[in-house]
């Protein structure tokens, strides 16, 4: 079937299986390679991007749903040469170890500083639950917080 | 307390509530029907005590600390739509239905007995200010409530089981017991 929307603003249109993984669709058809594969059964995160603003895990979207609908993966998160504070914060903390979760961590964060703008030791943790095999929730969490400083200086 | 009298309903039956058992057996009642679909883990799960909902057969308290949230549908990045869809997901396991989300704290099931669960039922101020009549097509038509008899495979594949009263029965006797009064047992 065939099934348009938004990716990163541009428009898209793409003629498959309405049940592929979105995630499968924007890295092999679009060939958007930074949004990653994980475990594919929504456990760890790895796959997050945003569909209209929400964090949606993209190994377990049915392609079909995204009809009509903004896609935004960690490629369109900066404004043309302006990085979003979650990048901005992420290369100030240096966060990445071998970087392969990082992606998804930094659309879920995304995602959330939209709706918490200041958020607690506690909300982090009840809102970022990806995982990371190299440990880097510490600095992370480091970057949530600066992240949030630095989107709120921005206005 | 239960507000059951307002449907005509007499919760003061002489009728014992007779066991959580939910083995269903030729001559069980309407109520005994309803209750046997109302307390299995398809939907309790959803129906918890607190602010985290329960997932699998053993009813766990569901992976990665997922939380109610003000909605009911999750928190700000981790909403119940992050990885549940309008359909089960076969390929990745993930169980979906429209308006997958939990039900009101109100309509906290989890732990309770099916007399309890019932009244809870019929109590406007639990249960979204529903008339009978609503409750009543809440149950029999509402696709989430559906959902446990097309619950769908796991990650691994293996089915998910389905409640122990099958889908046209369960509809059966939840509208012959609105009809017949919508009578709870004592407990
Ligand atoms: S690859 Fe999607 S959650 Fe792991
Ligand atoms: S940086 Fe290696 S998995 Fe997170």
């Amino acid at each position: 079937m065939k099934i348009t929307f938004t990716i990163n603003g541009k428009p898209a249109t793409v003629d498959v299986d309405g049940h592929t993984p979105l995630l499968w669709v924007v890295r092999d058809m679009l060939n958007l390679k930074g949004t990653k594969f994980g475990c594919g059964k929504a456990a760890c995160g790895a796959c997050t991007l945003h569909v209209d603003g929400e964090a949606v895990r993209s190994c377990s979207y049915p392609v079909k749903y995204a009809e009509g609908k903004r896609v935004t993966t960690i490629e369109g998160l900066s404004e043309g040469d302006q990085l979003h504070p979650v990048q901005q914060a992420w290369e100030e903390e240096v966060v990445p170890q071998c970087g392969y979760c990082q992606p998804g961590f930094m659309m879920a964060t995304a995602a959330m500083l939209e709706k918490i703008p200041n958020p607690t030791d506690d909300d982090i943790d009840k809102n970022i639950v990806n995982i990371c095999r190299c440990a880097t929730y510490y600095r992370m969490r480091k970057a949530i917080h600066k992240a949030a400083k630095i989107k709120a200086a921005n206005g | 307390m239960t507000n059951a009298s307002e449907f005509g309903t007499n919760s003061s039956s002489k009728t014992k509530d007779k066991s959580s058992d939910t083995t269903i057996k030729i001559n069980d009642t309407p109520f005994d029907k309803m209750m046997a679909v109302l307390t299995h883990k398809r939907c309790v799960n959803c129906h918890p005590s607190g602010d985290r909902p329960r997932q699998g057969e053993d009813s766990h308290i569901h992976n990665f600390d997922v939380q109610r949230g003000e909605d009911n549908h999750g928190v700000a990045a981790l909403r119940c739509e992050s990885c549940h869809g309008h359909e089960n997901n076969d390929f990745s396991g993930v169980p979906g239905a429209p308006e997958w989300s939990l039900a009101p704290i109100a309509m906290a099931w989890e732990g309770l007995s099916r007399v309890k669960i019932a009244k809870s039922m019929l109590n406007r101020a639990n249960n979204g200010n529903r008339s009978l009549d609503e409750i009543v097509k809440h149950l029999t038509e509402h696709e989430l409530v559906l959902w446990a008899w097309e619950p769908g495979v796991d990650a691994e594949g293996n089915p998910r089981e389905k409640p122990p009263v099958g889908k046209e029965e369960y509809i059966k006797a939840v509208k012959e017991w609105a009809a017949g009064g919508a009578v709870i047992p004592e407990e």
